[in-house]
């Protein structure tokens, strides 16, 4: 006791002690709190509506701007490497100072990363914008994405895949706002075209109103966070007495865990589905057109981009729900499987023309791939218990940093490679889609081999915890 | 502790949830008013 009211002291309103809820606490309160944040950090895979107002501002004449887009395009992938990094290894101390410390962090770095940026191109200095974005942005975004996970499993352990597929499914939500968003404020804050003088977009004004915006509404989260009382346990619920399957009691120290082979099967499993998505993600736009030449435009394939982001987001409140249902394992079984039918059907779809199965085919496919990022915390509980799930989880999303890399790579050059070959641009996807499903294949092998953790990797039993 | 009773007001609940939920709604609205382009 006198320890909790020194460390309580020692944090003020940002430590952990502070957040425990009084007793009555809802416990439905919790992932506003967690959208808070996963709305505003979602806006990374909006960041592309900046890509060419920034090369436009920086380019000393207009023929430098296509030139100077590959290295405005560097800030998102320095952003998305330092979110791992973050992620991997800011676990230990996200698991230590708890989640409003954690959010109210995220919520500096993110919002001071975009003010930051926004002197860069009011200066026209892009090394500010790639360390402002970049590397304060990219903290702020792993410390928020693994900042509410273990917080809302351990509010929610009768629905673990429920609770992590709500906040999530924010991160993939957060591109709609921020999309239509930035736009605007860059409009409002620009110079209009007026004769030969071409338009100014409003980036730095843009950026400055995100980062205040941001920052305030991260903290609305850090704000009304709660942590459960020690031994709290929702009505109703009674925990497992016994490891049952891939499901444990037990818990495993981080540390730990990267030492057992499930880890590593993990990984696997979600750097297989990621790089299968992800790189389809980054090329759908163009890979409809050429796919469909003719019938799908430039603009249909902007709302095919947003179609698929919807399937993105329902894809990991959905399949993160169903996994409370029929488990961990066999959603995974459902996501390699299902996956290699369709990426193996979709050439199909090209030659037949037929728009709505290649929509609906993909759609699919990337609620998977959504999916699988909101599953993989309560995969992550089951295996390796609640104690230092967070801190694992983060670990593990190094995986997503790899397939960021891989993914889009894989796609890019086998399409140019089938190009340069002589094949038609609307046949140069097929033999990508075969590839994908291969590695689905793989992704399907390593889940299949998940077994539960040997016992000399749990940690020593603590004291059962009992209803207060 | 009493796990069945709230002291949670429903009004602060349901502002917490609409503080998220209109931003996000007003979003996917904007997102399938412009994938509409793709089946015209």
């Amino acid at each position: 006791m006198a320890n909790q009211a020194r460390n309580a002291s020692q944090g003020g309103w940002f430590a952990r002690e502070r957040t425990v809820a009084k007793p009555g606490f809802n416990r439905w309160m919790v992932p506003p709190a967690a959208l808070c944040v996963h709305l505003c950090i979602g806006e990374v895979y909006a960041f592309s509506v900046f890509n060419k107002p920034i090369a436009t501002l920086l380019a000393s004449d207009p023929a430098q701007v296509d030139q100077l887009i590959a290295d405005v395009g560097w800030i998102f992938s320095i952003a998305i490497l330092f979110l791992g990094l973050a992620a991997a290894f800011g676990g230990a101390w996200v698991e230590k100072v708890g989640p409003r410390m954690t959010m109210a962090t995220a919520a500096a770095l993110f919002g001071g990363g975009f003010i930051v940026s926004a002197l860069g191109v009011a200066w026209g200095q892009l090394w500010l914008v790639y360390f402002g974005y970049g590397v304060l942005g990219g903290c702020g975004l792993g410390l928020g994405y693994i900042s509410p996970v273990k917080t809302l499993m351990s509010w929610f352990p009768d629905r673990p895949g429920m609770a992590t597929g709500m906040a999530i499914m924010g991160f993939g939500g957060g591109a709609f706002i921020a999309s239509p968003l930035s736009v605007r404020l860059m409009s409002l804050f620009g110079t209009p075209a007026a004769g030969d003088t071409p338009a100014v977009p409003g980036v730095a004004g843009a950026f400055v109103v995100l980062g205040i915006v941001y920052f305030i509404y991260m903290m609305v989260g850090a704000l009304i966070v709660r942590v459960p009382a020690k031994g709290w346990l929702p009505a109703g619920y009674v925990p497992p007495k016994q490891s049952k399957g891939l499901i444990t009691t037990a818990n495993v120290h981080v540390d730990e865990a990267l030492k057992t082979r499930q880890f590593w099967l993990l990984w696997g499993v979600l750097f297989l589905n990621v790089t299968a998505g992800i790189g389809v993600l980054g090329q759908a736009s163009l890979m409809s057109q050429e796919m469909f030449p003719g019938l799908i435009t430039a603009a249909a394939a902007s709302g095919f981009v947003g179609l698929l982001s919807l399937f993105n987001m329902g894809g990991r409140f959905f399949w993160a729900t169903t996994s409370d249902y029929i488990g961990r394992k066999n959603t995974y079984m459902i996501f390699f499987l299902l996956g290699i039918i369709l990426y193996a059907l979709v050439p199909t779809t090209g030659q037949m023309g037929s728009i709505v199965l290649f929509v609906l085919f993909y759609g699919i496919i990337l609620s998977m791939y959504g999916g699988g990022f909101a599953t993989i915390p309560a995969y992550l509980k089951d295996v390796f218990g609640n104690q230092y799930v967070g801190a694992i989880h983060g670990r593990l999303l190094t995986a997503w940093s790899a397939a960021g890399i891989v993914g889009p790579v894989l796609v890019n050059y086998i399409r140019q490679y089938q190009i340069n070959s002589g094949v038609p641009k609307a046949d140069a996807y097929t033999v990508t889609m075969y590839i994908m499903a291969g590695l689905l294949a793989i992704g399907f092998v390593l889940n299949f081999m998940m077994s539960p953790v040997d016992e000399r990797h749990h940690m020593e039993a603590e004291p059962e915890p009992s209803r207060a | 502790m009493d796990n069945n009773t709230t002291t949670t007001s429903t009004g602060k609940l349901a502002l917490a949830w609409a503080f998220v939920g209109i931003p996000l709604a007003w979003g996917i609205i904007m997102t399938l008013l412009n994938a509409l382009a793709l089946f015209q």
